[in-house]
């Protein structure tokens, strides 16, 4: 079945002609029809667009071209400007917003004559943990439909999960790709900060954010990475390294291979998160790997530390949103500050509201020194945690996420409650450190995910690492029934 | 510490949001719950430590040369505008 082949095994058989990129594209948009609507995991669908795109991809294949992504179909998570079709970011505020230009992601996949068959729903503004802010409504995970996906790109890890496409790309402000590659039993990549550009990527919080991937396999993400990475002069975060080729180092020995165990990931972990995490470890020593505890003392103050720093940028970048150049605008504003009122109030859902105010209040002269400079000092000392962790192990292990996937609307009233899903992940977004998420197991016959971080620019080594464990096991090859 | 319906009028109207009547008492308590649950910040020891502003250390802001790189687009980027006039973006009056 095409859609259950990898992107190499999907290369293979367009490079042999066994298949064109137009049928390839044809069955995914196929199964999105039969399969989407229980899961709304898409707010767009360019049905025609990829049929054009998959079309010009067989004729770049005529003419002698090659290339690990030419005519392999995606889906983009939807806050990638993708030029002459709609961008929402999930929100009624962009609900009519026609993006006059692409992402440099959207860019790059499309020279390498990947199929963009659409936009994957999110939660508001990548604001979320379960994909439940959405102005589209919620996304159902495919494994029991009852149950959220994760967020916010749940609509890129559920269609990844259902193999409504081979790869989807997603972002990670705070574990928003790690998560919900957990709760949907994919892999899940959010790259370092700087590694992959941000230019065309509506900004929630310009220092956390980071554009990353969502494959069924490392191998997949590695050959997709490879694609999505480098340097980009319109992103003046963007760094100015080469791209290793991720594909080529998969497959080193893990001999010597030193990972961390952080102690504050154990502490008050659910035992059967535990067990499983326990099981990847064993799988690891037998794969050459030693282990070592580290503790990163100031971990338990990410979770703070992140709802001060991201309110407050989003504030700031959201303020972008006003009703006068673009996207919603109330009907019959009374005066200025009416339009901007209501055009904002209406426009964004309460999560948004919500982290707009506590930006705005952190950010705001009283506040300032107490709120934001003392989270971005916390911010510098959890930094130094994992430096001084890295000096021991070349990466660290542990959970993703606290639970397996959690009920539609069991946690969406109580904001504290739904911000500790993101307590694993968090970390790694203040540091600006690589992280992935690799299916381990189940609990309660929900998929669970192992979590791998390592220094700045090793998403070499993580991809090798996860490479090797699913060489061992086979979590990452199952598909939730009716998926198949 | 607990935000008060003033504090949070006053939060709004910086962040120029309207809030109904009915919502007020939710985001009272919502926010009081976020503000609440970051004042644990306050117990950290940051005593001679400087602030983070960037992820990676020793980032610069890079700059570029003081050239004309873009064109005129106007018409394209203001397609998705609410109300346009001779290239200008029309809103109520704010002059009187």
């Amino acid at each position: 079945m095409l859609h259950t082949l990898s992107i190499g095994e999907l290369g293979e058989k367009l490079k042999s002609a066994q298949i064109s990129s137009v049928e390839l594209t044809r069955h995914f948009l196929a199964r999105i029809e039969r399969l989407n609507p229980a899961l709304n995991a898409l707010i767009t669908l360019t049905a025609e667009p990829a049929l054009e795109a998959a079309a010009a991809a067989d004729a770049r294949r005529a003419a002698g071209e090659d290339g690990p992504l030419l005519g392999i179909p995606l889906i983009h998570k939807d806050i990638f400007c993708t030029d002459g079709v709609r961008t929402s970011c999930g929100s009624r505020m962009l609900d009519n917003f026609i993006a006059p230009y692409d992402a440099t992601v959207v860019t790059r996949l499309k020279a390498a004559g990947a199929v963009m068959l659409g936009k994957a729903n999110m939660d508001e503004f990548a604001m979320g943990s379960s994909n439940e802010t959405s102005y589209y409504g919620p996304v159902r995970n495919p494994w029991d439909t009852t149950k959220v996906p994760g967020g916010s790109s749940g609509g890129s890890a559920a269609a990844t999960a259902a193999r409504l496409a081979p790869f989807a790309t997603g972002t990670d402000t705070g574990g928003s790709i790690r998560q919900p590659a957990a709760l949907t039993g994919v892999t899940g990549v959010k790259p370092t900060y700087g590694r992959v550009s941000r230019f065309g990527m509506i900004a929630f919080a310009s220092s956390l954010d980071q554009a990353g991937v969502f494959a069924r396999s490392a191998a997949d993400a590695a050959i997709v990475l490879k694609v999505m990475a480098g340097f980009d002069p319109r992103d003046s975060t963007s760094i100015d390294a080469p791209v290793p080729d991720y594909p080529a180092a998969l497959g080193a020995p893990l001999t010597g291979l030193k990972i961390g165990l952080l102690r504050e990931f154990f502490e008050g972990l659910e035992p059967r998160n535990a067990a499983l995490i326990h099981e990847a470890l064993k799988i690891y020593r037998g794969l050459g790997a030693q282990t070592v505890e580290v503790s990163l003392p100031h971990l338990p103050l990410s979770v703070p530390t992140y709802y001060v720093v991201a309110p407050a940028e989003c504030s700031s970048n959201l303020s972008r949103f006003d009703g006068v150049r673009f996207g919603y605008r109330c009907e019959q504003p009374k005066d200025l500050l009416d339009l901007y009122t209501r055009s904002r109030g209406e426009g964004f859902g309460a999560e948004v509201k919500r982290r707009i105010m506590t930006g705005t209040y952190v950010l705001s002269a009283g506040y300032f020194d107490a709120y934001y400079l003392k989270a971005q000092k916390v911010r510098r000392l959890i930094t130094d945690d994992f430096r001084a962790a890295f000096a021991q192990a070349d990466l660290l292990i542990g959970p993703t996420t606290p639970t397996p996937a959690f009920a539609i609307g069991a946690k969406i009233n109580d904001p504290v409650t739904m911000y500790l899903n993101d307590i694993y992940t968090i970390g790694a977004n203040l540091a600006g450190l690589p992280g992935l998420s690799l299916p381990c197991g189940y609990v309660d016959e929900l998929p669970m995910g192992l979590q791998l971080i390592g220094p700045h620019f090793s998403e070499a080594k993580l991809l090798n690492a996860a490479h090797r464990f699913q060489q061992t096991t086979d979590w990452h090859a199952h598909a939730p029934r009716g998926y198949e | 510490m607990n935000l008060t319906r003033q504090d949070v009028e006053k939060i709004a109207h910086l962040a120029r949001l309207s809030i109904t009547e009915q919502e007020m008492p939710v985001y009272v308590t919502s926010l009081s719950s976020i503000v609440n649950f970051v004042d644990e910040l306050s117990r950290a020891q940051t005593g001679g430590v400087e602030p983070m502003a960037h992820p990676l250390d020793g980032q610069h802001q890079r700059l570029r040369p003081d050239a004309v790189t873009e064109s005129d687009d106007h018409e394209k980027y203001q397609a998705n505008a609410p109300a346009v006039q001779g290239g200008l973006y029309v809103v109520p009056r704010v002059i009187d």
